[in-house]
């Protein structure tokens, strides 16, 4: 059967490139993540920006649970677009915020620059693992020559009767015609009930 | 030889590893002719079962020729004979495999402690699933060591094509556990939750044992087709509700009898269980799914029964056990006793009342396999069952 979905799997692998390529971003993630918890200021030197320190640290704690949970779901995908709305959180508070001293301007530019950078790459990521996964239109949707029965449904339809259920599998006796249509039990008001080897009757 | 390897959440690849040898007494090897990927192997890929370790081989559902024969199991066993592997390894002498509990065997889980610590007493020891049942090698591979092997195998005959006797190994006699466990009588309404392979094999062993109707319930159209094929009605949950339905089919009352061939990843839309589930999953408050387990227990007629193919592995939360106690349902669940119904089920094969190959979508090669992991998971191509080649052999 010829695939209509984009066959990306590296040789002999599960993994497409997509998926390592999500995987490096995870790390990225957790990377960038410490460096936002650890020195806040070196980060809002670099941007050339002026925000509070516990907010850089916040935005750290989220790049690493991003990372981590990149890193460990068995479907990065919406993992990685997670990212792409934290790269826009990213944006909108570097453009917003204050310039720091000393040629802020400039390095509040390349912030900026370096941030779209990596939102491209997201959403490429992001993008390339939604098609992978192909959706439903993929989907072959009739299987119903497909009966599983070579003498035809009609001959199949309780062809098996002549099996036993096992005793350690058959429901007990008492209870057993309490689910079958018809039966009454002989305490009922009305009506017979007899239990053979083969059921009720 | 080739082999599918585990290397981490979703990460199998086809790798070289060393050949399997005897190692004990009552070992065979076999040269595997055909394999398949189970929706249970699943688990494994997306890591939801825990005990996997770096370089396990996948897969439990294998056919083959025996190439290899220890002295333990020359007197049931010849170089050149053809076999089916069942999942569950069984020693044929423990008091749980004399009385047909193979699944429970006592003796074949060499990881004993760890399967005592999870699940309070061992169980079997499975090929190619988790150490907590022992982490033996699987058949997803050119080779197969099959301990026990004197009891730990089908014979069948030449003639048949691999497609038609593969899945003795687990699906057929999973889905045939499944429908016996209801013990079917003629009147019965069968639901069956989940139309993957197990699913169709239930539907399929629902109609033989003669049930008055059979439901199927997916979300998927090529599987809903596939049941459609059985005979079965069926029911899009994504279009309707499966509970208004299956009254609607019952005249009020609900099935007598529900199958769960769903297990422990439940994919139900939009619900608010589901959302609590996948939730509570995420922080690692639960380890599974039970959305199935909850509608069965609400929808099923009272004094029905509930069965359970469906693989769990773990913690469940939120089970309705107030209904299912006060509706007086009785609840039978269990990993297959595959030799305990093969003899019957390979009279039925052979007796064409039953053809297993039509749930076969897709064959490929074994180098293949490890990318049909991920087309079997994310539902591409009509994907349904997978049967991958070893030994470029045409099945």
């Amino acid at each position: 059967m010829s695939s209509l979905v984009p066959k990306t799997a590296l040789p002999g692998r599960s993994r497409s490139m997509h998926d390592e390529m999500a995987a490096g971003l995870g790390y990225f993630s957790i990377a960038l993540g410490l460096a936002e918890l650890a020195m806040p200021q070196a980060i809002r030197r670099a941007a050339g920006i002026e925000t509070p320190d516990a907010l850089v640290r916040g935005y750290g704690v989220r790049e690493i649970a991003t990372g981590v949970a990149i890193l460990t779901t068995h479907d990065a995908t919406p993992w990685i677009w997670a990212r792409v709305a934290g790269d826009a959180l990213d944006i909108a508070t570097v453009a917003m915020a204050p310039p720091g001293r000393h040629g802020a301007e400039g390095k509040k530019t390349l912030a900026l620059g370096a941030l779209l950078a990596v939102t491209a790459i997201d959403l490429f990521c992001a993008s390339c693992l939604n098609s992978e996964k192909g959706g439903r239109k993929t989907a072959r949707a009739d299987y119903r020559d497909r009966s599983g029965f070579p003498q035809g449904q009609r001959a199949a339809r309780g062809a098996a009767r002549d099996f036993e259920t096992p005793r350690d599998i058959r429901g007990p006796e008492a209870l057993r015609p309490q689910a079958t249509e018809g039966a009454r039990h002989p305490a009922a008001p009305s009506g017979e009930w007899v239990v053979s080897n083969s059921g009720v009757r | 030889m080739k082999a599918l390897v585990w290397h981490g959440t979703a990460d199998i690849r086809c790798d070289s590893v060393p050949d399997p040898r005897i190692e004990e007494d009552r070992d065979a090897i076999i040269k595997v002719t055909s394999c398949a990927i189970c929706g249970s192997d699943l688990h494994l890929f997306d890591h939801f079962m825990p005990g996997m370790k770096n370089g396990d081989v996948m897969g439990h559902e294998t056919m083959g020729e025996v190439v290899e024969v220890g002295p333990g199991a020359k007197h049931k066993l010849k170089v050149g004979e053809r076999v089916v592997i069942p999942f569950t390894i069984i020693c044929g002498e423990c008091e749980q495999c004399r009385r047909g509990n193979f699944s429970v065997c006592e003796r074949t889980n060499r990881n004993k402690a760890l399967g005592d610590a999870a699940f309070g007493h061992t169980t079997a020891g499975l090929f190619g699933y988790t150490h907590l049942t022992g982490g033996y090698q699987g058949g997803q591979a050119e080779y197969l060591r099959v301990p026990f092997a004197d009891a730990t195998h089908i014979k069948v005959p030449d003639g048949i094509p691999d497609d038609k006797l593969l899945f003795l190994s687990d699906i057929f006699p999973t889905g045939w556990q499944g429908a016996v466990q209801c013990d079917i009588q003629p009147t019965d309404t069968v639901a069956v939750w989940g139309c993957g392979p197990v699913g169709q094999m239930a539907i399929r062993s629902a109609v033989l044992l003669g049930a008055k109707q059979v439901v199927a319930i997916d979300r998927l159209p090529e599987r809903l087709s596939m049941a459609e094929g059985a005979g079965a009605v069926t029911i899009n949950f994504e279009e309707e509700s499966t509970v208004e339905r299956l009254n609607e089919l019952t005249g009020g009352k609900g099935p007598e009898k529900c199958i769960d061939a769903v297990g422990l990843e439940a994919h139900a839309t939009a619900t608010i269980d589901s959302m609590y589930d996948r939730a509570k999953q995420a922080m690692m408050l639960e380890t599974d799914r039970p959305h199935v387990l909850r509608e069965m227990i609400y929808v099923c007629r009272p004094a029905g029964t509930l069965s359970v193919p469906g693989v769990y592995g773990g913690l469940l939360d939120k089970i309705p056990f107030g209904a299912l106690m006060n509706k007086g349902l009785t609840l039978r669940t269990g990993q297959t006793h595959v030799n305990r119904w093969t003899d019957d089920l390979l009279r039925r094969v052979l007796e064409g009342q039953i053809d297993p190959s039509f749930v076969i979508t897709h064959r490929v090669p074994l180098e293949k396999g490890p990318e049909m992991y991920k087309t079997f998971r994310d539902k591409q191509d009509g994907c349904i069952k997978v049967m991958l080649l070893p030994n470029g052999a045409s099945a």
